[in-house]
C-alpha cells in the first residue's frame, strides 16, 4: 500500500464518562463525535476551533494517549488502533502547549532532550548520546552552552524549544502540535512557527497543528480543519479559507478575529454570533451549530447534516451549503 | 491646575524581592482624556498591568511606588488615605480583569454583589439598587436579567461573568474604565461579543476606558490612542493611525510586522524579533531593546536614549530619531 497516506483517522469518536458515583447517573462528554481527515507526508493540517471542542482530545486520541471509544487510526495504511504503541511512539509524537508544566525542572535540558534517547535505547555510547543531544538543540536554535541548565533558566519561547527538541529526538514522521504557541508572547511566537516549518522542509514532518488563532494556522498549514463540539464541519485548503470559507460557523469564527489594521477594522461588517458554545454533555439535536447559527432552518434541529464535498479538498457539513449548491 | 481626566507623571514602581529590585515601571507619562480609549501594549513582563495596578493603590506586596505622581480629576491619588481610594475605587473608577472571578465573589450571588456595591457608594435603597442591577445586566447583553441576577457566578458562561463584572464596574457611572486583558481568557466569538459590548458602551457613557492587551487587533479595533511598552517603559505612544501606519520605534515595528499576514500564502517565513524577552533584574546599561534591536548603535548600548517628538502627540525613544534629526550624539 505505497500510495496509502502518512496518516489516517476514521470516524473516530471519544467519549469521557463524567459522573457515575454512587448518587449520580452516569453522563458522557462527547469530546470528539466521528471525525475524519488525512495527513499526507511532509504536510501541516491545521485544526481551528474554540475552547471546549476537542481538538485536544482529538491529537491525544489519535496518538493513542487516550484509547478512542470508537474509530479506526492508520499509519502508512496499517490500523493501529489496537497496535502495540511503544515500537510506533517514536515516529509519532507531541508538543504542549504549556512550556512550563511539560518539562521537569529537575532534569538539566540536555537529560530532558535525551530522555526520549535512553528510553528506546537508541544511542551506543555516552559519546553519541551527547552528539545526537546537540544536534538536536542546534535544529531548534539552542547550543552547547543550554545543555547543563535547568528549564527554570529559560525563557517560554527557549522551552518551547527545548519541548520540540525532545519530541524530535527519535525523528518522528508525525508530530502532534497541540497550541505550541499559545502560551508565548506575540515576538516570540513568529520564532516558533519559523522553527517549526523550516525543520519541517528539512526533515519532512508532518504536523497535525492545533491552535485557535486562525491567521497562525493559515500561516503554516495546507489543509485546515474547522471543529465544533466535538465534529469537524469544514476541511479545506488554507488558502481558500478566507477566500471560500462555506460554513456558517467558519464564516463568523472568521469574521470574529479582530484585523491589526485600523481601516479595515473601521469599515468591516461583521458577524457576531449570539450565545455561547453548548455542553458537549448534552450537544443540540441536528446540527450541533443550530442553536447560534443566523441561518438555522427546521431541518436543521432535527438531521444531522452529512458532509458533502464542495469542490476538490473542500468538504462542509451544513444543510444550507447543500441546498445553495444544489446538491 | 491640570485638565486631563488622568495625568501620570514619570511613575516609577519597583518590587523588592530577594533577587534584587524588580524596576516594573521605570518612568511612566502620559494623560488621558474623558470619553478616550487608550490601548497599552507590550509583552508580558513589560509593566502593563503594574502601571494601572499603581494607579488604584492595589500593588502586591512587594512592590512600591518609588517615584513620580498620578493625578486623577484633579486630585493627587498617591497621597489618598485607604478610605478615599476605596471611595473612588468601584464609583470613578472602575476595574475590569482578564479573570473576572477576582472581583466577583462565589459565594454571593451576581444580584447581592450589584446592590452591595451600589449601596455602598449612593444612597439607593434596596429595591432600586435591585432594579438598576437588572437593567445593568441588559445592558452588558445578558439574556433574562430578571432571573439571572438571582443566580451564582459559577451558574454563568466565561463570557457572561466577563459581562456580569462589566455590569458591576458600569454601575455607578465611572469616569475612567480599565480594562486589563478583558478578553483573553475567552474565545474569539465570545471575545467579540465583549468587544462589541464596550464599543456601544463608549458611545453610550462617555467614560474614559484604558485597554490593556497584547493583541494589536483589538487595539485597530477600539482605541483611539497608543502605548507601546518595553520593559518598564513608554518605548512609543500615538494615535492609533500613527502606532500603525506610522510606526517609529523598532520594537513597534517588530510587532507589526512578525504578524502573520493576511494576503500572504504562508510561503514566506514570518519576521520574528529576534533573541529573549527582557530580563528586568539584569536590564542592560542603555536601550532595554538593544540586545533584540537590528537598528542598534554603539550609543545604544550606552545611554538611555531620550524621548523624540515624532508630531503632533506622536513620541518615540530611540536614538535612531536623533540620526535622522541630524544631532549629534554624544558617546560617553
Ligand atoms: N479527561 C477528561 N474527562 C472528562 N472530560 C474531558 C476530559 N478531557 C477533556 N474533556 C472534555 O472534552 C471536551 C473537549 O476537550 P478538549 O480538551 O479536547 O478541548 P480543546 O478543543 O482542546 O479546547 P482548548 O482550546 O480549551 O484546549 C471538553 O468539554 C472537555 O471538558
Ligand atoms: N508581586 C510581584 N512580585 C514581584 N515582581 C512582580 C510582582 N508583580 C509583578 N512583578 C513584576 O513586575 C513586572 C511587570 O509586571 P506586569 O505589570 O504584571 O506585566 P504585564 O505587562 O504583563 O502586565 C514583571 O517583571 C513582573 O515579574
Ligand atoms: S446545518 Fe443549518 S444550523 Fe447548521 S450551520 Fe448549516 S444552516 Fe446553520
Ligand atoms: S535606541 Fe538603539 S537599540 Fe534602542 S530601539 Fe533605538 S536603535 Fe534600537
Ligand atoms: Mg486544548
Ligand atoms: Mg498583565
Amino acid at each position: 500500500m505505497s500510495n496509502a497516506p502518512l496518516f489516517e483517522a476514521r470516524n473516530i469518536v471519544k467519549n469521557f464518562q463524567v459522573g457515575g458515583g454512587l448518587l449520580s447517573k452516569a453522563r458522557y462528554v462527547h469530546a470528539v463525535d466521528d471525525v475524519s481527515l488525512t495527513i499526507e507526508k511532509g504536510e501541516t493540517f491545521g485544526l481551528v476551533g474554540e475552547s471546549g471542542c476537542g481538538k485536544s482530545t482529538f491529537g491525544r486520541t489519535i496518538l493513542r494517549l487516550y484509547e478512542p471509544t470508537s474509530g479506526q487510526i492508520l499509519l502508512d495504511g496499517q490500523d493501529i488502533t489496537h497496535a502495540n504503541m511503544r515500537p510506533l511512539r517514536k515516529r509519532m509524537q507531541i508538543v504542549f502547549q504549556d512550556p512550563y508544566a511539560s518539562l521537569d525542572p529537575r532534569m538539566t535540558v540536555g537529560d530532558i532532550v535525551g530522555e526520549p534517547l535512553d528510553i528506546q535505547d537508541a544511542c551506543s555510547g555516552k559519546e553519541e548520546r551527547r552528539d545526537r543531544i546537540l544536534e538536536l538543540l542546534n535544529l531548534v536554535g539552542l547550543n552547547s552552552e543550554h545543555m547543563n541548565r535547568y528549564p527554570h533558566e529559560f525563557s517560554g519561547g527557549q522551552r518551547q524549544r527545548v519541548s520540540i527538541a525532545r519530541a524530535m529526538a527519535l525523528h518522528p514522521d508525525f508530530m502532534v502540535c497541540d497550541e505550541p504557541i499559545s502560551a508565548l508572547d506575540v515576538s516570540i511566537q513568529a520564532q516558533v512557527i519559523n522553527m517549526l516549518m523550516e525543520l519541517q522542509q528539512k526533515l519532512g514532518m508532518a504536523y497535525l497543528f492545533i491552535a485557535h488563532d486562525l491567521n497562525v494556522v493559515r500561516h503554516i498549514s495546507k489543509h485546515v480543519g474547522v471543529m465544533y463540539l466535538g465534529s469537524l464541519v469544514e476541511v479545506c485548503e488554507a488558502n481558500s479559507l478566507y477566500r471560500n470559507p462555506m460554513h456558517p460557523y467558519t464564516q463568523a469564527l472568521l469574521s470574529a478575529i479582530p484585523i491589526p489594521d485600523p481601516e479595515v477594522s473601521r469599515s468591516r461588517r461583521r458577524v457576531v454570533l449570539e450565545g455561547d458554545v453548548p455542553s458537549p454533555i448534552n450537544p443540540p439535536q441536528g446540527c450541533k451549530f443550530h442553536t447560534r447559527c443566523p441561518y438555522a432552518m427546521d431541518v436543521c434541529r432535527q438531521q444531522r447534516p452529512e458532509t458533502i464535498t464542495v469542490e476538490p479538498g473542500h468538504t462542509c457539513a451544513c444543510h444550507k451549503v447543500k441546498q445553495d449548491l444544489g446538491l | 491646575m491640570s485638565d486631563h481626566l488622568l495625568e501620570i507623571k514619570d511613575l516609577k514602581v519597583s518590587f523588592f524581592t530577594p533577587a534584587g529590585e524588580v524596576k516594573a515601571v521605570n518612568g511612566v507619562t502620559y494623560d488621558l482624556d474623558e470619553g478616550r480609549v487608550l490601548g497599552i501594549v507590550g509583552e508580558s513582563g513589560s509593566g502593563k498591568s503594574v502601571s494601572v495596578s499603581a494607579m488604584m493603590q492595589l500593588l502586591a506586596y512587594p512592590g512600591r511606588v518609588v517615584g513620580g505622581s498620578i493625578h486623577f480629576n484633579g486630585q493627587d491619588v498617591l497621597a489618598m488615605n485607604a478610605e478615599q481610594i476605596q471611595a473612588i475605587r468601584g464609583k470613578d473608577i472602575g476595574m475590569i480583569f482578564q479573570d473576572p472571578m477576582t472581583s466577583l465573589n462565589p459565594v454571593f450571588t451576581v444580584g447581592e454583589q450589584l446592590v452591595e456595591t451600589l449601596r455602598r457608594h449612593t444612597k439607593m435603597t434596596r429595591a432600586e439598587a435591585w432594579q438598576r442591577g437588572i437593567e445593568m445586566l441588559r445592558l452588558v447583553g445578558i439574556n433574562n436579567p430578571e432571573q439571572r441576577i438571582k443566580q451564582y457566578p459559577h451558574e454563568f458562561s466565561g463570557g457572561m461573568r466577563q459581562r456580569a463584572m462589566i455590569a458591576m464596574t458600569l454601575l455607578c457611572n465611572p469616569k475612567l474604565l480599565i480594562a486589563d486583558e478583558p478578553t483573553t481568557a475567552l474565545d474569539v466569538t465570545i471575545q467579540a461579543q465583549i468587544m462589541d459590548l464596550m464599543k456601544r458602551l463608549r458611545e453610550q457613557i462617555n467614560a474614559a476606558i484604558i485597554l490593556i492587551t497584547h493583541d494589536l487587533g483589538i487595539v485597530s479595533d477600539i482605541c483611539d490612542e497608543v502605548i507601546v511598552m518595553y520593559a518598564g517603559r513608554i518605548v512609543e505612544r500615538g494615535t492609533t493611525d500613527d502606532i500603525f501606519y506610522r510606526p517609529a520605534h523598532p520594537y513597534t515595528r517588530g510587532l507589526l510586522r512578525c504578524l502573520p499576514r493576511l494576503d500572504s500564502d504562508g510561503s514566506e517565513p514570518l519576521e520574528p524579533i529576534e533573541g529573549t524577552p527582557v530580563d528586568l533584574l539584569a536590564l542592560p546599561k542603555g536601550c532595554a531593546f538593544a540586545p533584540r534591536c537590528k537598528n542598534c548603535m554603539k550609543v545604544c548600548l550606552t545611554q538611555q536614549p531620550p524621548v523624540f517628538q515624532m508630531g503632533e502627540g506622536h513620541i518615540s525613544m530611540c536614538w535612531l530619531h536623533a540620526l535622522e534629526n541630524n544631532e549629534e550624539v554624544q558617546e560617553q
